[in-house]
């Protein structure tokens, strides 16, 4: 049994079905991202585990009881806002205090967890500042070691980045994935940047109109994509169309070239047509050793954009996007000119779309 | 650009006189109690009245009743409906405005009528229960400031963020009440507070049809029966109702964390 077991979780907003038998499970000290557009139900999935929201139907357990049913401040389950929402009234010291305050602990213990919690987050010396006189960084910062203070069995994160400049945002990631690991503490964590999710996250639920469309490892997610959402919204994708020849053996055509796919990959595509898909990283410029495939192409854009050139070709009829890194031995290719793409049958992805 | 200013001076001070005129003329005249000479009797003889003492003392006891059971029930009526009824609260708003509307001379009639010594509570009965009848009827008056300020308080903080951050720390709603909310809304409770002090201080209807010693009808029936006395009465009402304004203001900028840029 795992340490937080989402089963069958449905809420409906009068006809509105926003989450629709959402089911996950989470180990203890795991790290878990929701990724996903605005509006499939990320942040409805966090406040029925928070308590905020009663489900409609569905369990929500820790330790193998049921959670629905308990108030959110009997649920010992930490929460970090997209806005802070520090106590305004209070200083740094007394917001991180607060929850200890609550719950009794006596004022040398309270003293001691909050002098080490501002440590942790990096403001040993700003415990005697209110909230408006932080930055917005600072400000999360606090409002992470004030959930963290009553140390609770779960932390749920949403989007507390968005709210913060590109620069910071990053920093403080690394920074919340350190103290969640340093803490060991379980931690869902929602937002709709993929990249985040996927360069701090042990496992990402990638979520789409109210449902968990694919929950693995960022590697997995990225390369094994399941379905088409999940392909087209984590990350950059090129798409093709065609033909299989052989199910299968797993041969495909692709503008008069056969492809054979790896086992299995077209095992559950019924009819004629298959859409393809490739990333961006995996397509080469010139005919190199081991690809399988070889498209002639035009390049159509370059863009610079340091140690890595994105280029954009017109290839197998559609425009192809290929990322090759920068050489100072190799410029690259002027627009206009004629070229060679080529990629290996095993990078390419084969979409489904999700049948429900 | 200069005329505009000058037009400008012209209408302030148009504005000033029209205000200040009389009450100048109101505290010069309260000064001639003596023949030929301006002098502080009028006001000594008002000072020394035990009947001042008496119903002013009482209207303050009523007043700071007042404030604090109007700071009980709307302050956590005004958050609820903000956390749970947002539907409700133009409704409430209404309902809040009411006292406006009606006059108090047909609240207090109702009161009467309903809390008469033969019904199922005789509030008017006794000295005691009309005192606590008068204050809830104050408090009725009060409703319109104390909420609008209340509610204005409310709004310059994210109260259900703030709420669900405190209930997710293991706060009870007392806690959030006493410790965030009420702390939050403090510097509008106060004015709320100053408000109603002022409206009570000077409330003639309901402490006179309930027959209860309070300044307002003391004050009518010093306009009646003296000459200068009055004068100097209403400069002293004058002077608490301004400073109690001068304490809103003073509330207001003593607050350290509303400065903060919103
Ligand atoms: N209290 C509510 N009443 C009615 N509809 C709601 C309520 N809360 C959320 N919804 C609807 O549920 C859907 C999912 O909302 P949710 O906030 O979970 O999305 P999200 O994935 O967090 O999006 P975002 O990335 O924009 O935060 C939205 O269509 C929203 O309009
Ligand atoms: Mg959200």
């Amino acid at each position: 049994m795992s340490f937080l077991e989402i089963q069958h979780l449905e809420k409906t907003f009068g006809p509105l079905r926003v989450v629709k038998d959402f089911s996950l499970k989470i180990e203890k000290g795991e790290f878990v991202s929701f990724l996903g557009p605005s509006g499939c139900g990320k942040t409805t999935v966090l406040r029925m585990v928070a308590g905020f929201e009663t489900p409609t139907s569905g369990v929500i357990q820790i330790e193998g009881k049921n959670l629905v049913g308990l108030r959110p401040n009997q649920r010992k389950i930490g929460m970090v806002f997209q806005s802070y929402a520090l106590f305004p009234n209070l200083t740094v010291a007394q917001n991180v205090a607060f929850g200890l305050k609550v719950a009794g602990l006596p004022r040398a213990e309270s003293d001691s967890r909050v002098a080490e919690m501002l440590r942790l987050i990096g403001l040993p010396d700003l415990g005697a500042r209110y909230p408006f006189q932080l930055s917005g960084g600072q400000q999360q910062r606090v409002a992470l070691a004030r959930a963290l203070a009553v140390r609770p069995r779960v932390l749920l994160l949403d989007e507390p980045l968005s709210a913060l400049d590109a620069k910071i945002r990053v920093s403080l990631r690394e920074e919340i994935r350190q103290i969640q690991r340093e803490l060991g503490i379980t931690t869902i964590f929602v937002t709709h940047d993929q990249e985040e999710a996927l360069s701090i996250s042990d496992r990402v639920v990638v979520m789409n109109g109210g449902i968990a469309e694919q929950v693995g490892v960022p590697y997995e997610v990225y390369n094994r994509p399941t379905t088409r959402f999940v392909a087209n919204f984590v990350g950059t994708l090129n798409n093709f169309t065609g033909t299989v020849v052989d199910a299968a053996a797993g041969v495909v055509s692709l503008e008069g070239v056969a492809i054979t796919l790896p086992r299995g990959r077209l095992a559950e595509v019924k009819g004629k047509e298959v859409a393809l898909a490739i990333r961006p990283e995996s397509v080469h410029l010139g005919n190199g050793h081991g690809r399988d495939v070889v498209l002639p192409a035009i390049i159509e854009e370059v863009h610079f954009l340091g140690s890595v050139i994105r280029v954009r070709a017109k290839a197998a009829g559609t425009s192809v996007s290929l990322d090759i890194f920068n050489r100072t031995d190799l410029p690259p290719p002027p627009e206009g000119s004629s070229a060679e793409l080529s990629f290996a049958a095993q990078d390419l992805i084969v979409l489904q779309d999700q049948t429900q | 650009m200069k005329l505009a200013k000058f037009w400008a001076w012209i209408t302030f001070l148009a504005g000033v006189l029209f205000f200040f005129l009389p009450l100048i003329g109101t505290f010069e005249f309260s000064l001639r109690a003596r023949r030929g000479v301006y002098s502080f009797d009028a006001y000594r003889k008002v000072l020394d009245d035990p009947q001042f003492r008496d119903t002013f003392g009482y209207s303050i006891v009523i007043a700071l009743f007042t404030i604090v059971v109007g700071v009980l029930i709307v302050t956590p009526t005004a958050f609820w409906v903000r956390l749970k009824l947002p539907r409700f609260r133009p409704i409430i708003e209404f309902i809040t405005l009411l006292p406006l509307v009606i006059p108090p001379i047909v609240i207090v009639f109702g009161y009467i009528r309903l809390y008469n010594t033969s019904s199922y509570l005789p509030l008017t009965g006794s000295a005691f229960g009309t005192n606590i009848l008068l204050t809830l009827g104050y408090t009725v008056l009060a409703l319109p400031y104390m909420y609008r300020a209340v509610d204005t308080g409310l709004s310059a903080i994210d109260v259900r963020t703030l709420t669900e951050a405190a209930l997710s720390l293991g706060a009870s709603w007392f806690t959030i009440i006493t410790r965030l909310i009420l702390p939050n809304v403090l510097v509008a409770v106060l004015s709320g507070a100053f408000l109603t002090f002022a409206i009570v201080i000077g409330e003639y209807v309901f402490a006179a049809l309930l027959n209860r010693p309070a300044f307002g009808p003391y004050m009518v029936w010093m306009g009646g029966n003296r000459a200068y006395e009055p004068a100097a009465l209403a400069v002293i009402a004058f002077t608490i109702t301004w400073a109690c304004m001068a304490l809103i203001q003073l509330a207001t900028r003593l607050s350290k964390h509303t400065k903060a840029q919103r």
